[in-house]
């Protein structure tokens, strides 16, 4: 099982994509440098998080034109797996390959916290290893994660069960104090429609140990894992 | 030969030497250095070289004085940009923290911004990868407009260069006095790991060996950054000596060297900071034993008109020299470029020791670099300390008498500007990238996890804090010295980690005055003696002088930043715990009222800033410090807080927050207590409240005992209760004073926790 952790210049995720995927999990990881095209045959893809290109226009408005991000959305388009993280929900977005807006967050602060989040559905290549309705605390750290769709698209998405993650309380009620970006909908995580390329605001990568507060973010990898084996079957 | 010093006086006004910081006798000593009059560009060189910022004239032989050696020092100070020890398994933890205060006091944000900038590039020119920022702030009265307006650029400028480069800001302090009003103290520290075998230095050598400028290009932003640091009233000086920071482009700086640091095509890598390419060329030549010949027509501008004076004291960030082996500058500019960044051949090493400037053909200047080194003047005066601190020790703190209610006090204390939870700074700040935080701030020590450059972990973790209480030393500059070194050390020891070595940075006032000068070599001579008994040495350090508005110093503030060393067990929290774990105090129980004399409760709630501070005993505090980290304790301990701001009182109500317990006190102990207010917040040194279950408690009688270090039972934890001494309340309303104290005093909206 391979994975691709996507480097753009400002990205800063990635080593800590890269221990949790090779270290804590043992499978095999590689860089995929923004100005490449050659995916190396990898099994999914991580876009991680950071401060692409300083993100000094907009989140993400820049990557989007890397040439990797071509071989990107060809591999999404084939049915690859790929998930975006922080930086990585912003690029996604950016590259039309998820719908919606990330802006400043409602307090125009950055925000570096642990989290709580509900899991909205469990039928996803992400979200298998977790229950319908299960709490995950995982920690975030943004500026820009207020996630935005105007009415109608938001209505599509919630009808679509396209929101795989919400902010709630550590009970799990998804309540505006919860939310710490002000994002519609309480949204911290989608998914697109053909349920293979999936993005979240927090960082499941740094809470897969029990040395750093907490290992909430192994079920989404270990999610992601049994789908790349069973599809390997 | 011999120059006419009437004739070389009529060169140059007074006003002209002030503006490059150097007086007629240093002026006097370069004419006769050089033996000719020097032209401007060479006279400002000198300025820059011989300011306090880059020459240290004035604090170099006090500098002296601190231990510099020990078994796990790799590179003491000035070796290379930071000092360096060894922490085992082929890794080095390489750290240094320096000041920006100036710049901060002129445009908060990116004085602020620019000084995390520094301080990053000073550990990757080594070779290191930053691991760890920590900042230590300094403001004045939290409710002045003008306060809050630095405090917000600070922080703000912190997070903007910290979180956009992806290197956590795990710790720090922030305190607030009157005296920091118009100067604001700004010091940045960073931690770097590297293996010890791949240091790079920041030297030139090999004749013909070619010299690269990478990053950004020059611009006349921060000319006179370093001399505008040495001269007093930064408020009333040039807003153009403020430079402005690009995070993003020292991240590409900052992987393209770290890629190229195991290459084999470096000599040596040094980065551009005070004093820019003067600065980053003389030493990196001095360090060398060579010269530096350079064309200042081949660096790249950002502003037409530039002239070479401009050029080598221009102090643009994100920029760094690199001296290439020769026939490698194309493979090293492809790396670069691979990262986006541009780079120029701007010149070459020769054997000669002189830096010799170029504009093209006509040579610009031309300076032996031993004279811009070893040449620097050394001021030694005799200091005199200040007749008012002689009466403010008269005054008499056994008088001093509660306000009102004392558990109503606790909680004005926890939530006073000095004592409050910084949650909301440090969330503003990315704590976690790197996957290494295994103690988030806001406690004792921050704790990080070392892991090998091929990602094993190495069992050891490193703990990290910063200190500094420039109240202590105002009124006792050489036992404050010593606290600030012992508070720093504690902080670490409480985690389980040995205290290892040290990096300071020195924050006082004009040094020419004798009382300043005092209070700097005796707070000197007091920091020594703590890091002699303490096993820590100075590796690195910076020192911020002038730092006064109208006369008036800021209180002398020495800031600490203190690494320790732990292997083989995990790091201890400073709050943990089960109802019916005993708390207890490590150290001695005090419960006499003259240890509130210097007190942050006699400075917060009485305004006073008076009396003789409890003295330092160094061998207590050894012993306390070698009980803390002795393998024994790991089993015994649940937790472990530092008793310091605000007293007892103060530590057990922190700790009762954090581990979210009660305390019920041991009865026959509060029978006995006869000053409840300065057993609650008298600032007796060499304390430490523990946890321990019940069943460990003999043992742990059994290992003070051996330390020879007093025990005392202080109560039991449980409960939703706060009571000891006769304060008592909820633990709810204690939770609310320290979490919203803070954003009380600033203004500031709540936010929800």
């Amino acid at each position: 099982m391979k994975f691709g952790i996507l480097v753009f210049p400002g990205t800063w995720s990635d080593r800590d994509w890269h221990h949790v995927l090779t270290r804590v999990l043992g499978h095999e990881a590689v860089y995929l440098w923004h100005g490449d095209r050659d995916l190396h045959d990898c099994d999914a893809l991580i876009v991680p998080g950071g401060f692409a290109h300083g993100d000094y226009l907009r989140a993400g408005a820049i990557a989007r034109f890397s040439p990797i991000m071509e071989s990107v959305a060809q591999f999404a388009e084939s049915g690859g797996l790929v998930l975006g993280s922080c930086n990585g929900f912003q690029i996604l977005c950016e590259a039309g390959l998820l719908p919606g807006a990330l802006r400043r967050n409602a307090g125009m602060a950055f925000r570096c916290e642990w989290v709580h989040l509900r899991v909205e559905r469990t039928d996803t290549p992400f979200t298998s290893a977790c229950e319908v309705g299960q709490v995950l605390r995982i920690p975030i750290s943004h500026g820009e994660g207020n996630f935005y769709l105007d009415d109608a698209e938001l209505e599509s998405l919630e009808a679509r069960r396209g929101v795989v993650l919400r902010y709630c309380d550590a009970t799990g009620q998804v309540t505006a104090a919860a939310n710490p970006n002000g994002s519609r909908n309480n949204i911290a995580g989608i998914i697109n429609t053909r349920g293979n390329v999936m993005a979240l605001m927090p960082h499941p990568e740094r809470c897969c140990e029990t040395v750093l507060g907490g290992t909430d973010g192994l079920p989404l990898c270990h999610s992601l894992t049994h789908a790349l084996a069973a599809s390997a079957r | 030969m011999a120059v006419d010093l009437a004739h070389a006086d009529a060169a140059y006004s007074d006003a002209d030497l002030r503006g490059v910081a150097l007086v007629r006798t240093e002026y006097h000593r370069i004419v006769e250095l050089l033996g000719r009059i020097p032209n401007s560009v060479e006279l400002g060189i000198f300025g820059a070289m011989w300011s306090e910022h880059c020459g240290y004239k004035n604090s170099r032989a006090l500098l002296k004085r601190f231990p510099t050696t020990g078994p796990r020092v790799l590179l003491g100070p000035g070796a290379e940009n930071a000092g360096a020890i060894d922490a085992g398994h082929g890794l080095a933890v390489v750290f240094k923290i320096e000041s920006h205060n100036h710049p901060s006091a002129v445009e908060p944000f990116q004085g602020a911004a620019t000084g995390v900038g520094g301080i990053l590039r000073d550990i990757f020119t080594m070779g290191a990868r930053p691991v760890a920022l920590l900042d230590s702030l300094r403001f004045g009265d939290p409710a002045s407009e003008r306060t809050r307006y630095l405090f917000d650029g600070v922080v703000g400028g912190i997070g903007h260069y910290g979180n956009c480069m992806g290197i956590p800001t795990v710790g720090g302090e922030i305190y607030f006095d009157a005296t920091y009003g118009a100067n604001p103290l700004v010091n940045a520290m960073c931690v770097g790991v590297v293996p010890t075998d791949r240091i790079l230095p920041a030297r030139a050598g090999g004749a013909g060996n070619p010299v690269l400028l990478v990053g950004a290009s020059t611009g006349r932003d921060g000319i006179h950054g370093a001399t505008f640091a040495s001269v007093s009233d930064p408020n009333s000086t040039q807003r153009s000596a403020v430079q402005v920071g690009n995070p993003f482009l020292e991240k590409l700086l900052m992987e393209a060297c770290l890629e190229l640091r195991d290459t084999g095509w470096l000599v040596g890598l040094q980065d551009l900071g005070a004093a820019g390419l003067t600065s980053a060329t003389v030493e990196a030549a001095h360090k060398g034993g060579c010269g530096l010949d350079l064309d200042v027509a081949q660096v790249a501008r950002r502003e037409d008109g530039m002239t070479p004076y401009e050029i080598m004291l221009s102090e643009s960030q994100e920029r760094m020299l690199a001296i290439v082996h020769d026939g490698h500058e194309a493979d090293v500019q492809r790396v670069f470029e691979k990262w986006g960044l541009h780079s120029n051949i701007i010149g070459h090493v020769i054997n000669e020791p002189v830096l010799r400037v170029r504009d093209g053909e006509n040579v610009a200047a031309e300076i032996p670099t031993a004279y811009l080194t070893d040449d620097v003047p050394m001021y030694i005066r005799e200091g005199v300390a200040n007749p008012k601190i002689a009466e403010l020790w008269q005054f008499d703190a056994t008088q001093v008498q509660p306000r009102d209610d004392l558990g109503e006090t606790l909680q004005r204390m926890l939530s006073a500007p000095d004592v409050a939870s910084r949650r909301t700074v440090w969330n503003s700040y990315d704590h976690m990238v790197g996957a290494n935080t295994v103690i988030a701030p806001g406690f004792d020590a921050a704790v990080l996890r070392l892991r090998t450059e091929d990602d094993q972990d190495t069992g050891v973790t490193i703990a990290i804090a910063t200190d500094g209480n420039g109240r202590l030393v105002y009124l006792d500059p050489y036992n404050g010295g010593a606290m600030t070194v012992a508070e720093a050390a504690r902080n670490c020891a409480c985690t389980g980690a040995t205290p290892t070595a040290l990096t300071n940075c020195l924050n006082f006032g004009n040094p020419e005055k004798l009382d300043v000068y005092y209070q700097m070599a005796t707070a000197i001579d007091g920091m020594s003696a703590a890091a002699r008994a303490l096993g820590t040495p100075v590796v690195s350090g910076n020192v911020s002088l002038y730092n006064e508005t109208e006369g008036e110093a800021i209180y002398p503030s020495p800031v600490i930043g203190m690494i320790g060393v732990l292997e083989g067990h995990p790091p201890r929290p400073s709050a943990a715990g089960q109802p019916g774990d005993v708390l207890a105090l490590l150290g001695p129980w005090r419960d006499d009222p003259v240890d509130l004399a210097g007190s942050t409760y006699l400075a917060t709630m009485e305004g006073i800033v008076a009396g003789r501070p409890p003295q330092l005993d160094l061998a207590a505090e050894r012993a306390l410090q070698d009980l803390l980290t002795d393998p024994q304790s790991f089993a015994l301990l649940a937790s472990a807080h530092d008793c310091s701001d605000g007293g007892l009182g103060v530590a057990l109500a922190e700790w009762c927050t954090w581990a979210g317990l009660g305390i019920t006190p041991d009865a026959h102990l509060m029978e006995h207590i006869s000053h409840p207010l300065a057993v609650l917040f008298g600032e007796a040194p060499s304390r430490v409240v523990v946890s321990v279950a019940p069943a460990h408690y003999a043992g742990l009688v059994e290992l003070a005992t051996a330390h020879g270090v007093p025990l005392t039972q202080l109560g039991i934890v449980g409960g939703d209760q706060f009571r000891f001494a006769q304060a008592h309340c909820s633990l709810a309303d204690l939770r609310a004073a320290h979490e919203y104290g803070l954003g009380e005093a600033l203004g500031k909206t709540p936010v929800a926790v």
